[in-house]
Parts: C-alpha cells; sequence; structure tokens
C-alpha cells in the first residue's frame, strides 16, 4: 500500500493550480515548508507572499489580494486558521462572498506529538456554518490535489482540510472529482459508511472485515461536506437503511452531523457517529492516538455492529 | 471645487448624516461628523473613480475600516452619484441598499463589506499588494479610527505594509479621541501613536483632520512620498459641527430625536 500525506497533494495542486492560471497567489506565514507552500513558493517567488505569524492578518490581506483580483492561497494550520481568524473569514470573506481559498493543514489527531493545541478537530464544525463557504476534506494525496486545483477553478470561499501524516493512496490519478458529488468507493447493501479524509481508508479496511462476517458495507468517501451531495447520501440511506459516520473530528458540528442533519429530515434511519468524542487531543504517535480516539477500522467495525444488532 | 464651496458642501453632507440617522433611529453620528471632512476631500480632490462605473478596474480604493461611520460614506457616495440619494432614507431598514454597516454587495460604491474592527487595513494592504503584483497603478486609502488602533490586527497589517514598502497605501488616521466607553486614553492609550506608526516604518503626517487645505495636502504629499506607506493622523473633534454632540461619547451611537435633530439643523445651518 503506497502511502503519502495529503499535505503534499496540496502543494503539488497548489503548483499546478499557479501554472494554469497567473492569478493564483499563495500566502506564507512561516509554516511554508510544513504545509508544502513551499513548492510554490520555488517555482513561482513573484506570487508568493511572506507575512509571518499573523492568521488574521493573513485573511485579511488574502481578501484584498482576490479583491484586486487575484486567486489567493492562505494556507495555515487549520486549527489556528479556522480558530483565530474565524471572524475574518465570516464577515470580510464570507460575508463579502470573496474568492479566497483556505489550506487547513495538521488536520485531525493524526497531528500526533504536538499535542491537543495542533491537532485541529474543530474547523469543520466552525468552516460548515458560515455562509457561501465551502468545506473538502479530501481521502488521499491524489484526492487533495485534485480538491486543491479544483478549488482554485471555482469562484468564492473554500476550505480544504488536510493532514500531516503519510496516508494510504486509495484513489487513482483518472478517478473522477467533483466538489459536491460523493460516491461510493465499496458498493454494498447493509449498512452505508460515509467517511472523509483518512477515514475513509479505514472506513475500506472496516468494510472487508465485515464482509468476512457476511456484513456488505457500502462505503461513500464523502470528500465534500459543504455542499453536501444530498442526492447521493438519501439514495444511500434508503438503500442501505442503516448509516455509520467516519471522521477525524468532533462529532459535534462535524461531518457527520452535517449528514445526519440532512438524513434526520428527508430519510431518518439508525445511525452511528465515529469520531472525537467531546475531548481534547494529546501528544502520542499518530497512529497510536488514532486508535485510542477510537478513529481506527476497529471502532467503525464496532459501530456497524451495535447499529445492525449483531455483537 | 473651490475651499468655501468645499466647506459649504461638508456642511450639507453633515446635514444629510444627521437626517439619515434620525430617520434610522439609529446608527453612530459621533464617528461619522467626525470623518466626514476627510472622507469628503477623498472624493472630491483626491480619489480617481468614477461613479458611473464602481467596478472600473482602475479605480483608487476606499476602504472603511471603522464601518459603523458608513453614513459618513453613504452621505458622500449619494452625493457623488454611485445611487440615488433617495435611498438615505432607508439607511438600516430591511431591503435596504444602505445597510448598519458596509456592505459591498448592497451598496455602490462600497468596496468590501465590514464593520468588525481591525480588518480594514489587512484588506488594504492586501489589494496594495495585488496592485504590486500585477503592475496597476491605483492607490488604497483606509480609514480607520483611534480606538480601532487597539486591535492587534490593525498592527499585523501594519507591518506587513512597511515591510513591502507599499507606498501605493494611504492609511488614514480618524483621530477623534474618544470611544463608547469615554476618551481613548482613559479606556486604552493608542499613544505615542506617532511614534507607533514610524515603529512600523510608516511615513507619518500629522494634521487638523477639519482643515481642508491641510487634508488635501496630505494626500497629495502621501501620494508623492516613495519606499513607505503613508498614514495621514487627522486630529479630528468627535460630533464636530454640531456643539452639543462634539467631543461626547454618548453620541457615539445615540441617533438624534426629532427635536436634537432640528437643534443639529439650525446650527449646521448657520
Amino acid at each position: 500500500m503506497v502511502k503519502k500525506p495529503t499535505r503534499d497533494g496540496y502543494g503539488e495542486g497548489l503548483v499546478e493550480a499557479g501554472r494554469r492560471n497567473p492569478k493564483v497567489v499563495a500566502i506564507g506565514a512561516d509554516i511554508t515548508a510544513s504545509v508544502r507552500v513551499n513548492w510554490f513558493q520555488e517555482k513561482y517567488p513573484e506570487r508568493f507572499i511572506s507575512l509571518g505569524i499573523a492568521e488574521q492578518n493573513q485573511v485579511g490581506v488574502a481578501a484584498g489580494l482576490s479583491l484586486s483580483g487575484h486567486v489567493p492561497f492562505a494556507t495555515n494550520y487549520g486549527v489556528f486558521l479556522a480558530g483565530r481568524a474565524w471572524d475574518q473569514i465570516r464577515t470580510t470573506v464570507c460575508y463579502g462572498n470573496l474568492n479566497v481559498k483556505f489550506g487547513g493543514a495538521h488536520g485531525g489527531i493524526s497531528v500526533g506529538p504536538d499535542g491537543a493545541t495542533h491537532q485541529a478537530l474543530e474547523e469543520i464544525a466552525v468552516m460548515r456554518c458560515l455562509p457561501n463557504m465551502q468545506v473538502v476534506v479530501p481521502a488521499d494525496s491524489i484526492e487533495t490535489r485534485k480538491a486543491t486545483i479544483a478549488a482554485a477553478e471555482m469562484i468564492g470561499p473554500i476550505y480544504i482540510r488536510f493532514g500531516r501524516e503519510k496516508v494510504p493512496i486509495i484513489t487513482q490519478a483518472e478517478t473522477p472529482f467533483k466538489i459536491g458529488e460523493a460516491y461510493a468507493i465499496r458498493e454494498g447493501t447493509d449498512v452505508a459508511i460515509i467517511a472523509c479524509g483518512a477515514m475513509v481508508y479505514e472506513s475500506l479496511v472496516a468494510a472487508e472485515q465485515l464482509a468476512e462476517e457476511g456484513i456488505e458495507a457500502m462505503v461513500i468517501n464523502n470528500h465534500t461536506i459543504k455542499p453536501l451531495d444530498a442526492k447521493m447520501l438519501i439514495e444511500a440511506a434508503a438503500r442501505t437503511g442503516a448509516i455509520v459516520t467516519a471522521e477525524e473530528h468532533q462529532v459535534a458540528g462535524g461531518m457527520g452531523s452535517a449528514v445526519l442533519e440532512l438524513l434526520a429530515q428527508h430519510c431518518p434511519v439508525p445511525a452511528k457517529m465515529v469520531g472525537v468524542k467531546d475531548r481534547f487531543g494529546e501528544s502520542g504517535d499518530p497512529d497510536e492516538l488514532m486508535a485510542a480516539f477510537d478513529l481506527k477500522h476497529t471502532a467503525i467495525i464496532n459501530a456497524v455492529k451495535t447499529l445492525l444488532k449483531r455483537q | 471645487m473651490n475651499a468655501e464651496q468645499l466647506m459649504q458642501k461638508n456642511q450639507a453632507l453633515r446635514i444629510s448624516i444627521l437626517k439619515m440617522l434620525a430617520t434610522a433611529k439609529s446608527g453612530h453620528p459621533g464617528g461619522s461628523l467626525s470623518a466626514i471632512d476627510i472622507i469628503s476631500v477623498l472624493y472630491h480632490q483626491v480619489l480617481k473613480h468614477d461613479p458611473k462605473k464602481p467596478q472600473w478596474p482602475e479605480r483608487d480604493r476606499f476602504i472603511l475600516s471603522k464601518g459603523h461611520v458608513c453614513p459618513a460614506h453613504y452621505a458622500v457616495l449619494a452625493d457623488q452619484g454611485y445611487f440615488d440619494p433617495v435611498a438615505l432614507d432607508t439607511l438600516r431598514q430591511y431591503g435596504s441598499i444602505l445597510q448598519g454597516h458596509p456592505s459591498m454587495h448592497h451598496t455602490p460604491g462600497v468596496e468590501v463589506s465590514g464593520g468588525s474592527l481591525g480588518q480594514g487595513l489587512s484588506i488594504a494592504v492586501g489589494m496594495a499588494l495585488g496592485a504590486k503584483i500585477s503592475h496597476e497603478a491605483f492607490r488604497v486609502y483606509c480609514m480607520m479610527g483611534d480606538g480601532e488602533l487597539q486591535e492587534g490586527q490593525i498592527w499585523e497589517a501594519a507591518m506587513a505594509a512597511g515591510y513591502y514598502k507599499l507606498d501605493g497605501l494611504c492609511g488614514i488616521v480618524d483621530f477623534n479621541r474618544m470611544q463608547i466607553d469615554g476618551f481613548t486614553e482613559d479606556v486604552m492609550s493608542v499613544n505615542p501613536i506617532r511614534d507607533k506608526w514610524i515603529a512600523f516604518n510608516w511615513h507619518v503626517i500629522e494634521i487638523d483632520g477639519h482643515d481642508l487645505t491641510a487634508i488635501e495636502n496630505a494626500f497629495y504629499q502621501a501620494s508623492a512620498y516613495k519606499g513607505k506607506p503613508t498614514v495621514i493622523i487627522a486630529k479630528t473633534i468627535k460630533g464636530k459641527g454640531v456643539s452639543f454632540m462634539e467631543n461626547n461619547a454618548a453620541w457615539h451611537g445615540t441617533a438624534p430625536n426629532s427635536e436634537e435633530l432640528a437643534k443639529a439643523l439650525t446650527e449646521l445651518a448657520c
């Protein structure tokens, strides 16, 4: 299994977006190499702006750049970008519906040893509640590259979340990707596991093991949390009659919440949520933390079995 | 427009501000009256703009970071022909093109939405950087309040503007010395104000913000100054022009009632 960090996909996508459109500019915030924006900086130094450690100013400057006809990418650790600069993102960018692209790095608990302060676990919630904002959490580096290019080509604010650690590559270069279109990465009829980010891979592993016990799980790569692919998700719920959501984020307000808000109104079915349960992260080895916070395939298997009352 | 005509125009704009606030029954007269002379000079004598083409790419940009004094901006925009002055009577009403704080998608001539203090200078920095990257000649003006300088983001933006030597950017501080809780000096002093901007690598000009010739000259000096952004610290009087509003923090965010309006209009008509 080939593994690669999704931040690499972001860095590659940003370079490609810059190649396609000379109006694409990138803002550095001292962590340029860590978030892979250094690749864009090396290729297009005249379109790279270093602003230092100042998230609020980073967002405001990005807004100003968009108003002068550029396509700015403001990249930072998600926890600081979405948290510290939330008012700037809300009032300047989203209220104005400005064409600013946000790269939220170090998403999830898998950030590892840096601990709770740097592990973004709430940013999906606080980004998806903003009018005009779109939110994408790609599953692997290939998909992150596509999402980044797509972000540059759509008009309006968008938040792309990606991670620090290597995660398995589960999509191919030719796999179609469109913002707002979820798809079944595995077919099944007993339950639909709706996942985003690194949890798509964990869901696939869970589905394979469940199959050995006679449970056929559909796995949906729900990379776009806003706008949700309502039609696809409602059909999946109707077809399987049972839903498990899986995300590397607080269950409160995250992808699972978004899905269940939709299904509660249009196709209510029994559901379980896999995610972080109202607690902060900790330091540790990424894989160890994923297990400790019930974010591995085993947690998904347990959720499915509990849901289907087969435990 | 000569100095005498502009002075008369500004009195008319003050009347326009107070009438719209009285009709709206809420809003911010104090800062609107301290800022109006500067905004008026900017639109009459300085800005490269075309009210018939608000999106003209070569226009200079004006950002009102202290967004709560938008009635001053609205009065000028209406007078300049950006929209029908009839709209001034709808300020703050549901469905109006004139929102309680600036909204770019509601009001022709408003460059960016705002009103959460401290954000405008960063946007102005981004615009000026954008112009620099694309080799465009438009200038960017950003008006802040002295109380607003308490926001940390202002200094993040000031640092970036100084670092990038954005001489296409001109900041204006409407230094009326007051904020909601009282004198800025008592609430949280922003002094020494001149030294702060100098330390952030800005060119500083200090003027009387109600002296129309001084305002105009300051803007010309700012345009001519190369290698640094310029900030004009304009010493103003909160509530300027209406005796009972001047230097009274109570008029920061209270609209005049009909009696108070009548009294104010009598003073301004003189």
